[in-house]
């Protein structure tokens, strides 16, 4: 599949919007569901001329009530039906839908209601209501809620306030509708490619949240030559559960919907989306990381459960599904042999274990987010469910780079994705420009200017490097990334997460901003070494003697000669070997401000605190006296002193390979 | 008062006991107890342990018969009855000990509850295919908007034995809305209930009284609870009718006060 993306390349020519996509797929699709909500026990379902009257009538209701071109009306919702037809009958009248987190405590939704001016918000039920009505008060531009759920809203007439039942407003649509059938049409053929489509707010770990302005151009375009790129067709099921605010669900249960034309089922409720999902079994999926681990940890406790016989089974295939799995999955070369075994395990052991995680008919299945880890992707990947990273924000309407098919590599994010141009900066930051780069920040031109070129250049915050076969693979946030003497790039965060894999490494802070090579401090786990000191009759008193302990420094030498062994495989890492290393003699400790209260390494602290080591380290010294100060959990303040040793660790010459 | 007036309260009063006294060998449970229950009202029965509130309800719900004294409900006054002929009138209740089938599903559990509208005979429901099936599809129905109205959609093939206390309580709330009762007796609903499931309770208590105008008495021992909720309190000590009327005038009412601080007798 080759597109050319010189010029925007729309599912059908002309065709630039969301609510122009509705009347067509209403058209095109006519008798196909497009939507499901599982209700009173039972799937109800939309076709698409269904959707497309439901929003109609909704948006000529909206217009009644005075929402015009270029207003913002906020919605508040879960993954419903009405949520995602108000999204659109927002679009057709040209004014520009705000979902947001329907699970946030009023003082959070106050600053959106407030930043987003917006005069009507379309509310779920008495919960969402009631929190506007909270805020309201500082909430001055807000005119007109309108709720889906009637209940429990009997009595509610506030005088400040108008507030009016979805069906009546879709009621008042209805009779626009009769006077003037024509109203709907005219007001869709009037959006254009470039209109704000949507403004998404990121929830900001600093500060404010941000309101990310995305156009049609932006939303519709990324979605539908990702839908290309992947070959999704009108047949695919999905299931709507992840946030309607967040990009990730805006882009896979509404744009590729209505590019592609398949049907968005959503849950009865949010404890039920495991029985749902099986009762459905989408065929096109997405779940963050830690989704993935935690359906692999229950498989694996129910499995412990199990009886023997299944047991064993169950660890027999899986085995079997480990050796070739990931070989069929890939249209690899499989012997016979193997081809019989995996085919009988799919029978016995893979089929029904898919089918109860609801991914018996997955086709594809993406992860992002964070980085997952090689077991579980291998776990899934070997029953054949075709399980891929990509890598986005909400920035770039999502898809920046995917792993290609036959490419899935665990430690990197896939190639660029159509359409998108992918650079290096000069200090490791991924950037990016793409059709789905972000129009801009809501209101805030500063944080815009800072992030988009005038070139429309994005920067991510993400430090990260290409690899020899053009894949992608992120490593730290930027702000933390240093360079080498010899100006190769230091990424510290990637080293210490791949030491701190071992269980009895507890934490490791390494150095190498502005040095010539890379050295650490350890800390090793107490528990796990104490266990193991037990089993080899090791005696010790307390942390510090067991962390000078020749054996335990040892054992952390040989754990990081493995990371340096496991780095060569990188060339951009290569240089970044574990040269020395030192055990501290006590654990970095939040209360002696060392880490933040969520274990982060305070970086700039620890450089001041142990300079005396950092230079025991970098002038090759083999001992070094240190004496610094505790915080004991009454608020005592106590000294520990003692000599530390240092070690080498084991390097690895880079093997340089003749081309 | 004039006629029509008279004719107007009468109608619009659901329950009233008069006189009424219950008495097990020589322990007198109840004696000379009145007071009346009007329609779409949330009315409290409260008072000390042993005060006779559990008597109570069950005298209304046809369990216990009175000795002494009358009881009118919709309009025509009760002769001896069955609970199950009760129940039929129109009252459901809910029990101070979960009264569920615990090996049954919730959904099972809360179809149960529907038996009063179930009329096909036998040989129907051995044939199954045709009326009885159709029944059973009105029924189901019925029910699920009850589960979707007490938001216990994941829990529908659960066995109840296995649910926490305080959903099986939503469980048997949702069991006696089944019968679409006139009036819904709830013995103790919030008794052992933390904070959060106690505000669950109340929000579905006030929305049943609410959406179905379904008429509610319960006993309750959390005051808090019973001066949010209620639209009338009765308060009762020893057996005997010691306050009644608005929260705001029970609050204040010295003999209550008496009576569950204690005073020297």
């Amino acid at each position: 599949m080759t597109l050319s993306l010189k010029k925007p390349t729309y599912p059908v020519p002309g065709l630039d919007t969301f609510p122009k996509l509705l009347l067509h797929n209403a058209r095109m699709f006519t008798d196909k569901d497009a939507m499901r909500e599982k209700e009173f026990g039972i799937w109800q379902s939309w076709t698409w001329s269904q959707v497309a009257e439901e929003v109609e009538r909704f948006a000529l209701g909206l217009q009644a009530n005075g929402v015009k071109a270029g207003d913002t009306v906020l919605i508040i919702g879960g993954n419903r039906p009405r949520t995602y037809w108000t999204m659109c009958a927002v679009q057709s009248l040209g004014a520009v839908p705000v979902p947001t987190y329907h699970d946030s405590v009023a003082s959070e939704m106050q600053f959106v209601i407030e930043h987003s001016d917006a005069r009507v918000i379309v509310a779920e039920d008495q919960e969402q209501v009631d929190k506007i009505l909270d805020v309201k008060a500082r909430c001055p531009s807000v005119e007109l809620i309108i709720y889906d759920d009637p209940r429990g809203m009997k009595g509610y007439d506030p005088q400040e306030i108008k507030i009016q039942d979805f069906v009546t407003v879709q009621a008042q649509g209805e009779a626009i509708r009769k006077d003037n059938p024509n109203q709907f049409q005219e007001l869709v053929n009037q959006g254009k490619g470039e209109d704000l489509s949507i403004i998404l707010y990121t929830s900001g770990t600093t500060g404010q949240p941000k309101g990310v302005v995305l156009t049609y151009d932006n939303t519709l375009l990324t979605g539908y030559y990702g839908g290309l790129l992947e070959g999704l067709t009108e047949n695919e099921e999905i299931l709507a559960y992840l946030p309607v605010a967040w990009i990730g669900d805006h882009i896979f249960s509404y744009a590729q919907s209505y590019t592609m034309g398949f049907c968005v089922n959503c849950p009865e409720s949010t404890e039920t989306v495991a029985s749902d999902m099986r009762e459905i079994g989408p065929t096109y999926y997405f779940a963050p990381p830690r989704v993935f681990e935690s359906l692999l940890t229950n498989v694996q406790i129910r499995m412990e459960d199990a009886a023997p016989f299944k047991r064993k089974m169950f660890k027999y295939f899986m085995q079997v599904a480990k050796k070739t799995g990931i070989k069929l999955l890939e249209n690899k070369p499989v012997g016979l042999m193997d081809r019989i075994k995996y085919a009988l395990g799919n029978v016995l052991v893979y089929g029904p274990l898919k089918d109860a995680l609801g991914m018996g008919r997955v086709r594809l299945a993406y992860t992002a987010g964070e980085a997952i880890g090689g077991e579980i992707f291998d776990f899934y990947r070997s029953l054949g469910i075709n399980i891929k990273q990509l890598y986005g924000q909400t920035e770039s309407s999502v898809f920046i780079t995917v792993q290609p098919d036959g490419e899935v590599f665990p430690d990197t994010v896939g190639t660029p994705s159509p359409g998108v141009e992918l650079k290096i900066a000069d200090n490791g930051e991924v950037i990016y420009r793409s059709p789905g780069a972000f129009h801009s920040y809501f209101k805030n031109p500063e944080s815009t200017a800072a992030t988009k070129t005038d070139e429309g250049w994005v920067h991510t915050g993400d430090a990260g490097f290409m690899t020899p076969n053009g894949h992608l693979r992120i490593i730290d946030r930027a702000k933390d990334v240093g360079a080498f003497n010899s100006g190769k790039m230091f990424a510290p965060k990637y080293i210490e997460n791949k030491l701190k894999f071992y269980p009895h490494i507890q934490e490791a802070v390494t150095f190498g901003d502005g040095r010539d090579d890379c050295m650490a401090f350890i800390n090793i786990d107490l528990g796990a070494v104490g266990n193991w000191a037990e089993r080899n009759n090791i005696a010790y008193a307390s942390y510090q003697e067991l962390a000078a302990h020749p054996a335990v420094n040892k054992m952390v030498a040989q754990s990081i000669a493995e990371v340096n062994e496991s780095l060569l495989d990188d060339e951009m890492l290569a240089h970044s070997q574990v040269s020395r290393f030192l055990i501290l003699h006590k654990e970095l400790d939040a209360d002696d401000g060392e880490l933040t209260r969520t274990k982060k390494v305070k970086r700039k602290l620890i450089n001041e605190r142990y300079k005396v080591l950092i230079d025991a380290l970098y002038e090759g010294k083999d001992q070094c006296f240190i004496e610094t100060e505790v915080a004991f959990e009454d608020g005592r303040v106590g000294t520990i002193s003692g000599d530390i040793s240092i070690h080498d660790a084991k390097t690895f010459n880079p093997v340089v390979q003749a081309s | 008062m004039s006629e029509p007036l008279q004719q107007m309260e009468a109608a619009s009063k659901l329950l009233e006991l008069k006189n009424i006294d219950l008495s097990f060998g020589g322990v007198k449970a109840i004696s000379n107890i009145s007071f009346d229950v009007m329609e779409g009202e949330v009315r409290a029965i409260i008072g000390p342990n042993g005060a006779g509130k559990s008597s109570l309800l069950n005298v209304i719900n046809g369990f216990y018969h009175p000795q002494q004294g009358e009881i009118w409900f919709d309009g025509k006054q009760r002769h001896a009855m069955k609970p199950y002929q009760i129940a039929y009138q129109g009252i459901a209740r809910t029990f101070q000990n979960i009264a569920l089938f615990k090996g049954m599903t919730v959904l099972d559990n809360i179809m149960t509850g529907r038996f009063t509208h179930m009329h096909k005979n036998m040989f129907w429901q051995a044939l199954w295919k045709g009326p009885a099936e159709k029944e059973e599809i009105e029924n189901r129905e019925f029910v699920e908007h009850i589960i979707d109205f007490l938001e216990i959609q994941a829990i529908r093939k659960t066995p109840v034995g296995r649910l926490p206390y305080g959903l099986q309580k939503r469980v048997e709330l949702g069991r006696a809305l089944a019968a679409q009762p006139k009036m819904l007796l709830l013995d103790e609903p919030m008794a052992g209930m933390n904070v959060e499931e106690k505000e669950d309770m109340c929000r579905f208590i006030l929305d049943v009284n609410d959406t179905f105008g379904t008429t509610i008495v319960l006993i309750e021992h959390d005051m808090g609870v019973v001066m949010d909720i209620a639209d009338r309190v009765v308060v009762l000590d020893y057996g005997r009718k010691i306050g009644d009327g608005t929260p705001d005038v029970v609050r204040n009412d010295q003999t209550v006060i008496d009576a569950y601080l204690g005073v020297s007798h």
